[in-house]
């Protein structure tokens, strides 16, 4: 699934469903967007990953034609977001970060309004919400208030109320940001079904497990700016490490094991909650398989052993010296609200 | 989140006929032509309606404050006013009409900046449509609020014994100048909706912009009976002239320069108001 390679080498405008460059955003004197350039492959799934407060969501409100830039210029779909808004508008949908649905309807009068809005008749309308219905696995809910319907419900309906007609490109920010694990799945499953179909997806997310899971490219943006870019591959190999898990079957030989770690790796090593477990950094994939195989070889009998990605901080740290956590401690107070709900 | 390479497993598998299910809804469908900003403007009328079929709790304050504005008045002041409450009350009840449905408008204004804090107006703005048929669609979904509260007031009026001269022409003629002019006014209550930071920024702002131009025009009392500032205050506000019409019309002798003034600005309002908020919710956020 993740076969989709980002833009090709041609940089045709044509392949381009999105084009932006220099783009700028300022609310009162914080540069929210501060000189974003994406090129995003028709048909790609795209990642944009930054901590909260990032400009993420400024950047897609300003592609989906909902703020205008300040600066910088940017073709959707080969249209322009500003001299040529409309034609935007007939091709993308918005999935926004509040839920992107009316809470005082039921889910299915959601689907219709939509369906309605865009010119399908009525009796199409209420046929395509039934459908879109059926296959969200909303059937128990559609009659309910949305007020009513649990997170994950209400990411399912605001992405169902997103394809009501196919767009050529849908913006997702953050689909699954407070979702529990089912439910995330659940959305995950619904945007690979989307991208097999040949979607393009514009996907903001906090999380690089997902992006890693679902974009065939990445754009790491920080303080609304892109410090880098590349396949998921690239940018966790330019990280560097991630850490190594390993359990052992005798706890008692934990403080050994950690010795040898250290020494294999060269890391410090973390003595885990579980007296059995310790983690440390592992530059790569095959140096921490050399230190698990010494750890056999002194017969420190190893139960099961992991190596995790790194983790949106490890990125950070490793991309901007500090860690996304830092960063949105700094100027969460001004910048972050401001971003979420541009008033 | 720990992101172990073991969660790359798939999710748990969804079943056969859910997975066919989503291929099918997502087989591309043909986009349908861009609807034409008459229907749009029906379409969010029609969620108007939606709203107050699922929480008619939204129509008591639109129908219960009609309703203890002309029993306070008609027999409170009626007797020291007019000398009988039944006399007072034919007066009365055109007056008490025009203040039930104007300060309904202000809702129009508290419920818009309600709804730009929630996300479907993102959904909205980034749809196809003519960008301000959210607007007007949501505004013409009020007039029947308007009606509604029009109705109460006259229904109570009828019980209390009023008797209008012109029958059921004239009231229904008033109730149209009425919602006529309450249309032009709530352009002004969506620009604040827009430009103030709070639900209840709006209401408290609306009703002190309201309540003295309400009370300041001849609802309640002949304005020759005024100080003479006073009275000519009265004489031009907008709101005497609909209060006049009204009676005129329900009483069978309208004048129709009244009409011509609540006609003009009505329009004036619209012309002035409803592009500035068709700017704001264009341009905000």
């Amino acid at each position: 699934m993740n076969s989709n390679d980002g833009h090709g080498l041609d940089g045709v405008s044509a392949g381009l469903a999105i084009e932006a460059s220099g783009l700028v955003k300022a609310f009162g004197d914080t540069r929210a967007v501060d000189g974003v350039d994406l090129r995003v492959r028709r048909g790609a799934v795209y990642g944009v990953l930054g901590p909260n407060g990032a400009g993420k969501t400024t950047t897609i409100r300003m592609l989906a034609t909902l703020l205008r830039p300040d600066g910088g210029s940017a073709r959707v779909n080969g249209h322009d977001v500003v001299a040529d808004s409309d034609a935007v508008r007939a091709t993308v949908s918005l999935t926004g970060q509040l839920a992107s649905v009316d809470e005082d309807l039921t889910g299915r009068e959601n689907l219709i309004l939509v369906a309605r809005l865009l010119g399908l008749g009525r009796a199409e309308s209420k046929q395509r919400a039934d459908d879109l219905i059926d296959a969200f696995d909303l059937r128990e809910a559609a009659g309910k208030l949305v007020k009513n319907y649990s997170g994950g419900m209400r990411r399912r309906l605001d992405i169902a109320a997103s394809i009501v007609v196919t767009p050529e490109l849908l913006f997702l920010d953050e689909p699954t940001t407070g979702l529990d694990p089912r439910s995330r799945n659940q959305v995950w499953d619904i945007i690979r079904a989307l991208a097999g179909q040949g979607t393009t997806i514009l996907l903001c997310t906090q999380y690089l497990d997902e992006a890693d899971q679902l974009a065939g490219r990445i754009a790491v943006i920080d303080r609304g700016k892109v410090i880098a870019e590349g396949t998921p591959s690239q940018l966790k190999a330019s990280v560097g490490s991630g850490l190594l898990h390993v359990r052992l079957l005798d706890p008692e030989r934990r403080p050994e094991a950690a010795g040898l770690l250290e020494r294999e790796l060269g890391e410090p090593v973390r003595l885990e909650a579980d007296p059995s477990a310790l983690s440390v950094p592992s530059p790569d994939a095959e140096r921490g398989a050399e230190a698990v195989a010494a750890l056999a070889r002194e017969g420190i009998a190893v139960g099961d052993f992991s190596r995790g990605q790194p983790s949106l901080d490890e990125v950070f740290l490793a991309l901007t010296g500090h860690t996304a956590e830092e960063r949105e401690r700094e100027e969460d107070e001004d910048s972050d609200d401001r971003e979420e709900r541009a008033a | 989140m720990s992101a172990t390479d073991a969660t790359r497993t798939a999710p748990a598998a969804t079943p056969a006929e859910q997975a066919a299910a989503l291929r099918n809804v997502l087989a591309t469908t043909p986009r349908p032509p861009r609807q034409s900003a008459v229907a749009s403007i029906l379409t969010f009328g029609w969620r108007g309606m939606l709203k107050i079929r699922h929480v008619p709790e939204q129509l008591i304050d639109v129908t219960i404050t009609p309703v203890l504005f002309t029993l306070m008045f008609t027999y409170m002041f009626g007797g020291a006013i007019a000398g009988s409450t039944g006399d007072y009350l034919q007066f009365l009840l055109p007056g008490t009409l025009v203040m039930s449905v104007l300060f309904t408008t202000v809702y129009s204004g508290v419920a818009l900046n309600t709804d730009m804090t929630k996300g479907v107006v993102d959904r909205f703005r980034s749809l196809p449509v003519w960008r301000p048929a959210p607007l007007v669609g949501s505004v013409v979904g009020d007039s029947a609020r308007y009606l509604v509260a029009g109705t109460v007031v006259i229904a109570v009026g009828l019980i209390l014994g009023f008797r209008p001269d012109a029958g059921v022409g004239g009231v229904l003629a008033a109730i149209a100048l009425v919602v006529v002019f309450s249309f032009g006014l709530s352009w002004v209550f969506t620009t604040m909706g827009l430009l103030m930071r709070s639900p209840n920024a709006v209401m408290n702002t609306g009703f002190m912009v309201l309540f003295p131009l309400t009370f300041l025009s001849n609802t309640f009392v002949a304005p020759e009976t005024l100080p003479s500032a006073l009275e000519a205050f009265v004489d031009v506000n907008p709101i005497s002239h609909l209060v006049s019409a009204s009676r005129g019309l329900m009483a069978g002798s309208v004048d129709g320069s009244d009409i011509a003034v609540v006609l003009g600005v009505a329009a004036g309002l619209t012309a002035i108001f409803a592009p500035l908020t068709a700017r704001l919710y264009r341009t905000r956020g």
